[in-house]
């Protein structure tokens, strides 16, 4: 392939019009009779619900309607969402009701939704509407929640458990009973959330003369979204079309099919009127997913030469109310702990806990973060234990390259067996290291030391499973105007997707990326899709666009030799233009070879010719693509006030071959912001009700431009086999060990004080509390 | 925007503001008389806290008086030894104002602290002091300086000295029908020193804990006066006076400020989400020493 | 109840409206206006999406009300390239990858526009402070910092242009 577009650092193309403000968010789309929802929401974590007063509410003027469950058409009114990812494992496969049907089981789940002239109108009439509870006890803490006899979070269930799975493999009875040191670690990973800039939005019109139902939603996820609408409301898919125009961020949660996009178009079918509803930032702490918050009791096995043996453990997750996305998210944590690492034996015991909180479901590393952490912060004790370099108890333990592929022994949450098909962990570990001066950093701190600051260095590896299945599709088609329009499934929340594809496209076709028309996140533009999440759409979509362009590249060489009466070998196509490297070059341009591809009205067409210039291919992916990486986190703590600052962030990462570096850097320079906010900040607080603390940007802290340093990347590019492309997914990479490499920096800052830390976030206040319980302000408040 | 207002009661949706008639008065004494004649009525400043509490219908009005138009009440002037601020002030305004580096420097250390400088170039002197949010900067600063505030009404102007302004918890000890016209921070004597010290999450954020300190140091090394206020910690800023009292008439040293520092214990420091009161408590110890030893070296002494 | 006359410049033009006076003025401009290009990320005041200029100073479009705005003089997103040119900073952002989603961007480019206004030649930290106003969910703000201090640079080397940024 040549490197005229691919692998390119390449200027987005969507750029331009997002920064004159011409950006298309649901929001903006503005449609003749429009009509603004508001929902009605429980305050309370678990209650039963014993009826609602719409009266007052419905003389209020501009109010068009109030709708609860009963009001919902079949079979929406009483169906459960569907469960997007069944389990055998999962015993209680419980979702919700569009709005809530009996019995409300999180604060902020939808019981009705009223339709006014204004947003304004319609908060003030869902103020007025009086809903009778019946307040229940509720479940918070799911250590408890796990326990017999404490209160159900459903109150028909008499179990809180949704789920234990085990995943194992080798003997680690053996392991452990034979090993020279086995050391234990509790661990605890906060709740937090995607936060989005934009959130959640749903606009939904019914034109009657098609009778097509047209949905603008900020999703991920828009033909998934379009089958369960299509399911939810008795509608056949044909009539329904989903599109996500420009939507401002996703990280995970805006892959789950909400209530509101089930319920938005309900309205707007029985008023007749388009209806908009933009969740407000509260409403997205109280109703958007969220994830983390996994208790981990887990212990490794190793010999004396800090050889790991074994590691076991048990795993608490707490899923929230209901589980829309099965127990994928602790599957991952599960099946992500042995990582870059020869683990020979393992077992991990996993109970899914049902709590009255929002669900949980994926989030920007969906589990993995957590499974990082987890190992990390057990390689970094016995490292410690056994005073060995952690960076040398790391290479003793880390896959070599020549044994790729490597089969770890578990079965992935793909369905397939867990094998690495690709890597070189040890040179990206090295190659991290260098970069961040790891060698010279216990000069550094002994100097700073001197000076009276604490800083300190961590380092963490993984391998994270992208590039999921089952497919992603992508139309090639050449236009009579010359353009080369492209279509697909996949979806864009800025991950620059439009960019990458048509890089791949206008590589194969031959054409300028200016002459590239994406439509991405359009159900009416291609019949198949799936959509964002795992880190998939480079390895899916771009294999497609690969797939597709070059099949059109055959046709456009085959038709060009035709007309230009040479050969096909003779044909070169560069700038959608295919030259014949004979003669006097004739040429002819893509846009008439279009022309000639639609034939003549009558006529039958040369043998081997289709109609028109296009193709459409679905990759299908064997299984996950697995990238790797190392992070090296440089510190500095205030050990009076406990305050850390990020000095310091390298990575080494492993996404395959890159195919457009500037996305690829973006991609992970934003996913470690999103793991330094999860280390430091961003904790999602409830309280012993399960009512939630931190519902503001003021109380839930995202990181700030003054908290995240400008990383150093590396690039390790070891090609993936297994797809055309020989890439990997790039979007979760820099969040998943970030945690793990800054929790270990603090506590290498705080080394002179023997302090251990086995949590995130890891607050300031925690710092000072243990640096306390060790003693440490007896000598700080002395000097 | 304010996060002292927890979430709870049976609204979880509202973000847009309940109705209200809007007024605009452009005479100071129109405004007085609004006030005193309106029901359920609040005064509108910078906005930058009641706005977001408006949108959360936590603060329900039904007449808003907007002061913005109300040129007199912005500016600064030297009064009788005291740097007089006018309410509708702009923090950003204040935060570049040479008079106010010269004059009060804390209150132009403090300034960088308090939000960001979208929200500086709203907020105003006058509507932080009565919105009165214990982690709030320049209320520390008033009650470092013993300022005294110009409360305005259609019965005239009454002086309140900052030690009786704040109350309690986001109370004042303003009159429902008063308004801030002023405040007059006394200026120290040139040459005195200052020191402020917040620990807040993020930059801009509200401070879990804050101390301000100003010392005036003799040319014999001795404290003439000291002022240490802690604020984050308690319902209002609170003055250390034992801190005060330990370092006044005293040589300045190290030991010193270790003493005033630790003198800065607090009994009931308050614990919310943010932080518990023992991390407070910590906190305004180490900051009071902070702020103390930067007062003491700007006062030109190496302690 | 509440409805006020205002009559506000946006963008060099001038729009008298009677509205709700509750109407926030980030809804006033992306509804009224159809100015969208403003963004609404929180509406409480910390995510500084709908960040605008008033009078040349920045502030947030969900804390005022469009009546406050009577009077006054309101830069928003589409006025930083109203003949279709991209400005030195909107450029820059191109080439320094200072966006993903875009959404937070138009008040990115407020509060830039604004810091480079009054620091001609800001350090990363003053860009960076400058930006604790602004979240930023997606690119960990390393573009966006790239971006300001390479447009700094690029507007010190060429004719200084008032309200060129």
């Amino acid at each position: 392939m040549g490197a005229k577009h691919f692998g390119a650092r390449v200027t987005r193309l969507e750029d331009p019009a997002l920064l004159a403000g011409r950006g298309r968010f649901v929001d903006d789309v503005k449609l003749p009779g429009l009509l603004h929802a508001c929902f009605v929401r429980s305050p309370h974590a678990h209650a039963k619900l014993r009826g609602c007063d719409a009266r007052a509410a419905l003389i209020m003027p501009g109010v068009h309607a109030v709708m609860t469950a009963d009001d919902l058409p079949e079979p929406m009114r009483d169906t459960p969402l569907p469960l997007l990812l069944p389990n055998p494992a999962l015993n209680v496969p419980r979702t919700q009701t569009a709005l809530a049907r009996g019995e409300v089981c999180y604060v902020g789940q939808a019981v009705a939704v009223v339709v006014a002239d204004t947003r304004y109108i319609a908060e003030d009439a869902a103020a007025a509407l009086v809903v009778h509870y019946e307040v229940l006890p509720a479940v918070a803490d799911c250590r408890a929640a796990a326990e017999d006899g404490g209160p159900g979070a459903h109150s028909d269930l008499t179990t809180n458990v949704a789920s234990t799975f085990s995943l194992a493999y080798g003997d680690t009875d053996a392991a452990f009973a034979d090993a020279a040191h086995v050391f234990r670690e509790e661990l605890w990973q906060h709740r937090g959330g995607g936060m989005a800039i934009e959130t959640r939005a749903v606009l939904a019109h019914h034109e009657p003369v098609s009778d097509l139902l047209t949905v603008w939603s900020g999703t991920q996820t828009p033909h998934i979204g379009r089958r369960m609408l299509a399911d939810l409301i008795g509608r056949d898919l044909q009539s329904i079309r989903v599109i996500a125009p420009d939507v401002g961020g996703g990280f995970g949660p805006k892959a789950i099919f909400y209530p509101e996009e089930a319920v938005i178009p309900a309205a707007a079918l029985k008023l007749g009127r388009p209806v908009k509803w933009i969740e407000d930032r509260r409403e997205h702490f109280l109703c958007a997913t969220q994830e983390r918050d996994q208790y981990w009791d887990v212990a490794i096995a190793v010999d004396g030469e800090a050889k790991i043996l074994g590691v076991r453990g048990r795993m608490l997750h707490d899923t929230g109310a209901y589980v829309p996305w099965g127990i994928v998210m602790p599957y991952i944590a599960a099946s992500t702990v042995p990582g870059p690492y020869v683990v020979p034996s393992y077992r991990l015991e996993t109970v899914v806990v049902l709590t009255n909180k929002v669900p949980t479901t994926p989030v920007r590393g969906a589990g993995r973060p957590q499974a990082v952490f987890a190992m990390e912060r057990l390689i970094d004790r016995v490292a410690r234990e056994l005073k060995i370099d952690r960076t040398e108890v790391r290479r003793r333990n880390l896959i070599q390259p020549e044994q790729m592929p490597y089969e770890v022994g578990l079965m992935f949450r793909d369905g397939k067996p867990l094998v690495y098909d690709s890597g070189d962990y040890p040179r990206g570990q090295d190659k991290a290291l260098a970069l961040a001066g790891y060698d010279d950093f216990r000069e550094r701190q002994e100097a700073a030391l001197e000076q009276g600051r604490f800083i300190g260095i961590g380092l963490a590896n993984y391998v994270e499973g992208t590039g999921l299945g089952p497919f992603e599709g992508v139309t090639v088609r050449v236009l009579p105007s010359g353009k080369v329009a492209v279509a697909t499934g996949a979806t864009s929340q800025g991950q620059g997707t439009r960019t990458t594809l048509s890089q791949i496209v206008a590589e194969e076709v031959g054409c300028r990326l200016d002459d590239v028309v994406m439509t991405v996140g359009d159900t009416a533009a291609i019949s198949q899709g799936i959509g964002a999440f795992a880190s998939r759409q480079a390895v899916n979509a771009g294999s497609s666009a690969h797939v597709a362009g070059q099949a059109v590249r055959q046709q456009l060489i085959a038709l060009a030799a035709r007309a230009l009466g040479v050969q096909e070998t003779d044909i070169d196509l560069e700038d959608g233009v295919a030259t014949a490297q004979r003669g006097n070059k004739p040429s002819i341009a893509f846009g008439d070879l279009a022309r000639l591809a639609q034939g003549i009205p009558g006529v039958s067409l040369p043998a081997g010719q289709s109609a028109g210039i296009e193709h459409t291919a679905y990759y299908t992916p064997t299984q996950a693509a697995y990238c790797s990486g190392t992070h090296v986190a440089e510190v500095q703590v205030d050990a009076m006030t406990g305050g850390v600052k990020v000095l310091r962030y390298t990575v080494a990462h492993d996404s395959g071959r890159v195919i457009n570096p500037l996305i690829v850097d973006g991609q992970v320079q934003g996913g470690v912001a999103h793991g330094i906010g999860n280390a430091l900040l961003e904790w999602m607080q409830y309280d012993a009700n399960a009512q939630p603390l931190t519902t503001s940007f003021a109380d839930y802290m995202l990181p700030m431009a003054t908290d995240v340093p400008t990383c150093a990347i590396a690039h390790v590019e070891t090609v993936n086999p297994l797809n055309p492309l020989g890439v990997k997914g790039a979007g979760e990479g820099g969040t998943i060990p970030a945690p793990a490499a800054i929790v270990a920096a603090v506590e290498d800052a705080l080394s002179p004080f023997g302090v251990r830390f086995a949590e995130m976030p890891l607050t300031p206040e925690r710092i000072v509390a243990t640096l306390r319980a060790a003693g440490a302000y007896d000598r700080l408040f002395a000097g | 925007m304010d996060r002292r207002v927890e979430p709870g009661g049976d609204d979880v949706g509202p973000m847009k503001p309940a109705p209200f008639e809007y007024h605009a008065p452009r005479q100071l004494k129109d405004a007085a008389e609004l006030l005193a004649r309106l029901p359920n009525a609040k005064l509108l400043a910078g906005g930058q806290s009641l706005v977001p509490m408006m949108n959360f219908r936590y603060v329900i009005v039904d007449h808003l008086i907007d002061l913005g138009g109300l040129d007199e009440l912005r500016g600064t002037a030297v009064v009788d030894g005291a740097l007089r601020i006018g309410a509708m002030t702009r923090q950003r305004d204040l935060e570049f104002s040479p008079e106010v580096a010269r004059q009060c420097p804390l209150l132009a250390e403090a300034l960088r602290h308090v939000g960001h400088r979208q929200t500086r170039n709203r907020g105003t002197m006058g509507g932080s002091l009565a919105h009165a949010d214990p982690a709030a900067e320049l209320p520390a600063v008033c009650a470092a300086y013993d300022a005294t505030v110009h409360a305005l009404s259609v019965r005239g102007i009454r002086q309140i000295a900052f030690r009786e302004f704040c109350t309690g918890f986001m109370a004042t000890a303003l009159a429902p029908d008063e308004m801030i016209a002023a405040v007059d921070l006394p200026i120290w004597r040139l040459g005195h020193g200052h020191g402020f010290h917040e620990f807040a999450r993020r930059q801009g954020d509200f401070a879990i804990a804050g101390a301000a300190a100003l010392l005036d140091v003799g040319a014999d090394n001795v404290v003439r006066r000291a002022a240490l206020t802690l604020f984050g910690v308690a319902a209002s800023p609170l003055r250390v006076e034992a801190a005060e009292a330990q370092l006044a008439g005293k040589p300045l040293d190290a030991a010193a400020i270790r003493a005033a520092a630790a003198a800065a214990w607090l009994i009931a420091p308050i614990s919310d989400i943010h932080a518990g009161g023992e991390y407070r408590r910590h906190l305004a110890q180490v900051l009071s020493a902070r702020a103390l030893n930067d007062a003491a070296r700007r006062a030109g002494v190496e302690a | 109840m509440g409805k006020q006359a205002t009559r506000v410049m946006v963008n060099g033009k001038s729009y008298a409206r009677v509205v709700d006076a509750r109407l926030t003025l980030a809804d006033f401009l992306r509804h009224e206006l159809n100015l969208t290009g403003t963004h609404l990320g929180c509406e409480h005041g910390v995510c500084g999406a709908c960040t605008v200029l008033v009078d040349g100073r920045t502030a947030r479009s969900c804390l005022m009300f469009a009546v406050q705005a009577n009077g006054c003089a309101v830069t928003t997103v589409e006025g930083l390239a109203p003949d279709g040119q991209l400005s030195v900073l909107q450029q820059a952002f191109i080439d320094n990858h200072g966006l993903q989603c875009g959404f937070c961007t138009p008040g990115m480019l407020m509060t830039l526009t604004e810091l480079l206004g009054d620091t001609p030649e800001p350090s990363e930290q003053d860009v960076r402070e400058a930006l604790t106003g602004n979240l930023c969910r997606c690119t960990g703000y390393a573009g966006i910092v790239a971006a300001a201090l390479d447009a700094a640079q690029r507007l010190r080397g060429t004719v200084a242009k008032p309200g060129s940024p």
